[in-house]
């Protein structure tokens, strides 16, 4: 019944967003980012709006998709908005009531932290909806190879990335086992208070452990025996092309931060 | 304690495009103190059929009764009707995390709510049926052991609950010949003095014909034969049409009584058919 | 020494360092190019050491192994032997290190440092050798063991090597997923000429090699053809080892005087004399 979980948010279908290199995928996120915050009025919103629409619809994700990821965040949003709402001092009054006193600016400013904080996880969700977890890491990997100079390790970050999502669906079976076998003791995870709870997590998670540390070190052979000694002198089966396609979202992006400066010059 | 299945139907992922029917109107009875096997290919639906008879899945219809109880029916103390019925799953040595092998022993017997004294009298219980000294195992880290030492402090975690039924999934699974042994002659020997009735879910016909009194064979989820290895062994081509095979003895009694050998049909054991050999050849020797 | 020997061990012994008796101790073997050999033992016995031996995972404490004339002693040669000598290892799941099945094929030649445009035909075509070509875009949790096996073996022949170390690769297999693997290994073996080093505690796995190695207590005690091996019905039993079912009946005929001949392995072998020995009276 695990089978049939899906790995993070990806949405595994074919398109020509899903086909974009991870590298300028995870590039043109973090520029997209960049100009949520810049936009200062509602056409800058609706810009954006647009934009992420017009992608969805390229992506083949369906626009509900992209809604379900602010489910999470929707309180971290509704108090986003509140607080800007009644605490932002302004000049235009529009509602005073008791202690509320709304104004113009605090709604405004409310307006947009909400809005910014809406688009951040609509960007995010559209790279990890259209990047599968491995070519994300690829990505990663590649962007971040640079910093080899100062030691930093991106292969074996992007390694660790690359096991951990292979082993998520053995250990999460194997949970489900250990559950089961410890219930069959006649442990109960269900009732009784949070410490209680929290005790009765002991006989699930020592077995999880243990065998997440046998496997870690039995993995370890095996890679070995199979040659692996770092990322020093290693191929790869995969390599990442730019394509005409990355240079167009390339275009497609910069033009959007273009009418965003131009919003801030003119409007 | 008798368990009666009736008309035992399980799907996964139920009103989704990925159901499956594991369980297919399952039906059978077991009555106290029999060594029932339960035999199949992987995904002949044993494993679940074995979660259901202690409770851990729910039925999608149909009933498991326990002492003529529903396990699953609503004014039903389930954790009182699953103390009878011991589950060891496979690789059970996987599930062990106390300290000490006398602590998680002791775990299943706690969780009972018996005093420290009964708990104390359990754990020694249970590591005698399993043939581990307590003065030399009790306090002992169950991961300082041998594979097949685990297994058996598993095990002996699931005895000291003194259910009366003992279900096990696969218990010899991984093991070499010697831990192998171990396992089956304590099963054999806690069968015949206990009298636990005993549900083994196993792969090996060979096991099976040494230990069980009756066999269920089962195949995509349905029940395809149910009797002694008697009757299932002389069905080599019903067995072999589901992928099983059937122990050797019983295919060399059936090669040679194709040939015209005068043989028995329902041979399956080694020490059966050596009479039968040694017979036929001195007849042949005789003339 | 012999330069066309795939393996050799010369007076090889093995301590952990926690440990006061060597797993192993003063083991010496020889196999040759295109060799099936089974090394029987139980659990403890020894037989996983000497695969690690063999794979330069660990490296003896006395005597030399040799693996196609590299000695495992000397460090640089770690990756030239690790790739002529490919392991399989007993875990299906933790010998698996890709999300994607020709990923996983891919991880020796990436290490290996084999370019690119050389990986894709060397996966293609390890994947049709262990029949597993249908899967090469599959996630490797949603597979059976035995085909996770077949991945690993995969993943091993495309490196190349002159010998595969399976490390009790069927121990936690099904019936059909041990048959798979099993089949995979001997096809290998027999059309590629592939060395096979096969560690078990399976008497019918030992009993289709060219060879049987017993090991116990760290020692090789018996070696032979499986026929040889196993006719010592009493020895085996006494070293907690199994014996073909037709083997251990034949030897207890024999003791009743029935003269079937040595070295019954299956059921047909068995009926065969059988028919010698008493023929029908209508056939005669």
């Amino acid at each position: 019944m695990l089978n049939n979980i899906t790995m993070g948010q990806y949405y595994p279908v074919d398109s020509k967003v899903h086909r974009l290199d991870p590298r300028i995928k995870l590039i043109l996120t973090i520029v997209f980012i960049v100009i949520v915050f810049m936009a200062k009025t509602f056409l800058g919103y609706a810009v954006i709006l647009g934009f992420v629409w017009l992608t969805a619809r390229l992506a083949n994700v369906p626009f509900r998709m992209l809604l379900r990821g602010l489910k999470p965040l929707r309180i971290i949003i509704i108090l986003t908005f509140l607080l800007n709402l009644f605490f932002t001092t302004g000049e235009t009054v529009w509602v005073q009531f008791w202690v509320i006193r709304i104004t113009k600016e605090g709604f405004l400013q409310a307006a947009f932290y909400s809005l910014r904080l809406i688009f951040l996880v609509i960007g995010t969700s559209l790279l990890t909806l259209t990047t599968s977890p491995v070519s994300l890491s690829d990505g990663i990997e590649i962007l971040l190879s640079p910093l080899k100079v100062i030691h930093f390790p991106a292969h074996e970050l992007a390694m660790m990335m690359t096991i951990a999502l292979r082993f998520i669906p053995t250990l999460l079976e194997e949970t489900d086992k250990i559950m089961k076998a410890q219930m069959a003791r006649g442990a109960d995870f269900e009732s009784g208070n949070l410490l209680s709870r929290a005790k009765a997590m002991v006989p699930l998670l020592v077995p999880l452990f243990v065998s997440a540390f046998r496997r870690a070190g039995d993995l370890a052979m095996a890679m070995e025996s199979r040659c692996y000694h770092g990322g020093e002198g290693r191929t790869r089966l995969r390599v990442l092309k730019l394509t005409r396609n990355d240079w167009i979202a390339c275009g497609a992006m910069a033009a959007l931060l273009a009418l965003i400066i131009l919003e801030g010059i003119f409007l | 304690m008798p368990i009666e299945v009736s008309h035992l139907t399980h799907c996964y992922s139920e009103g989704s495009a990925l159901r499956t029917v594991a369980l297919d109107d399952v039906s059978f009875r077991i009555e106290n103190g029999e060594f029932v096997g339960i035999i199949g290919h992987t995904g002949s639906g044993k494993s679940t059929l074995v979660q259901h008879l202690n409770g851990l899945l729910k039925p999608t219809s149909g009933q498991v009764l326990v002492d003529g109880e529903d396990l699953n029916g609503e004014h039903v103390n389930r954790r009182a009707l699953r103390q009878h019925i011991g589950l060891v799953f496979q690789y059970p040595e996987y599930q062990l995390f106390e300290e000490t092998v006398a602590k998680d022993i002791a775990f299943g017997p706690k969780n009972q709510g018996l005093t420290a004294a009964e708990i104390d009298e359990r754990v020694r219980y249970a590591m005698e049926c399993v043939h581990l000294d307590y003065q030399k195992y009790a306090e002992r880290s169950p991961f300082e052991l041998s594979g097949g030492q685990m297994r058996r402090v598993a095990i002996a975690g699931v005895l000291a609950m003194k259910p009366s039924v003992l279900i096990l999934d696969e218990p010899t699974a991984g093991l070499d010949p010697r831990g192998r042994d171990r396992i089956l002659g304590m099963l054999e020997e806690l069968h015949a003095r206990e009298n636990v009735t005993i549900l083994m879910v196993s792969h090996s016909m060979d096991d099976m014909a040494r230990l069980a009194s009756r066999l269920i064979v089962m195949s995509d989820g349905k029940v395809v034969a149910d009797g002694t290895p008697r009757e299932i062994f002389m069905q080599e081509d019903m067995m072999t049409s589901i992928g099983l095979d059937i122990p050797e003895a019983a295919r060399l009694c059936a090669r040679l009584r194709a040939k015209g050998y005068d043989l028995p049909a329902d041979l399956f054991r080694p020490e059966q058919l050596k009479e039968q050999l040694l017979r036929i050849w001195k007849e042949g020797s005789a003339c | 020494m012999r330069s066309d020997t795939r393996v050799q061990l010369n007076d090889v012994s093995y301590s952990y360092e926690e440990q006061a008796t060597p797993a192993l101790s003063d083991v010496s073997a020889v196999i040759e190019p295109g060799e099936f050999v089974a090394v029987l033992g139980h659990n403890g016995s020894g037989k996983s050491t000497m695969a690690k031996l063999l794979n330069a995972l660990y490296i003896p404490t006395e005597g030399n192994v040799l693996v196609c004339g590299y000695n495992t002693r000397d460090e640089k040669l770690v990756w030239e032997i690790r790739q002529r000598a490919g392991m399989i290892f007993q875990n299906p799941d933790n010998q698996i290190v890709a999300t994607v099945v020709k990923e996983d094929v891919a991880f020796g030649l990436e290490n290996l440092g084999v370019p690119t445009e050389e990986m894709l035909p060397r996966i293609e075509s390890a994947l049709s050798a262990v029949r597993m070509s249908k899967y090469a875009d599959k996630a490797p949790h949603l597979l059976s063991g035995g085909q996770k096996q077949r991945v690993a073996i995969a993943g091993i022949l495309a490196m190349e090597p002159s010998v595969i170390i399976a490390d009790e690769a069927t121990a936690m297999l099904d019936p059909s997923g041990r048959k798979e693997v099993l089949e995979t290994i001997r096809t290998l073996n027999r059309q590629k000429g592939i060395t096979v080093v096969w560690i078990t505690h399976f008497m019918e796995e030992a009993a289709l090699a060219d060879r049987v190695l017993v090991v116990t207590d760290g020692k090789i005690r018996l070696s032979g053809t499986p026929a040889e091996v196993f006719d010592r019905v009493e020895e085996m039993r006494e070293m907690h080892l199994d014996v073909p079912h037709m083997t251990a009946l034949a030897g207890e005929l024999r003791a009743e005087g029935m003269p079937l001949k040595p070295g019954i392995l299956t059921v047909d072998e068995f009926v065969e004399e059988v028919e010698r020995l008493c023929p029908l009276k209508s056939a005669t």
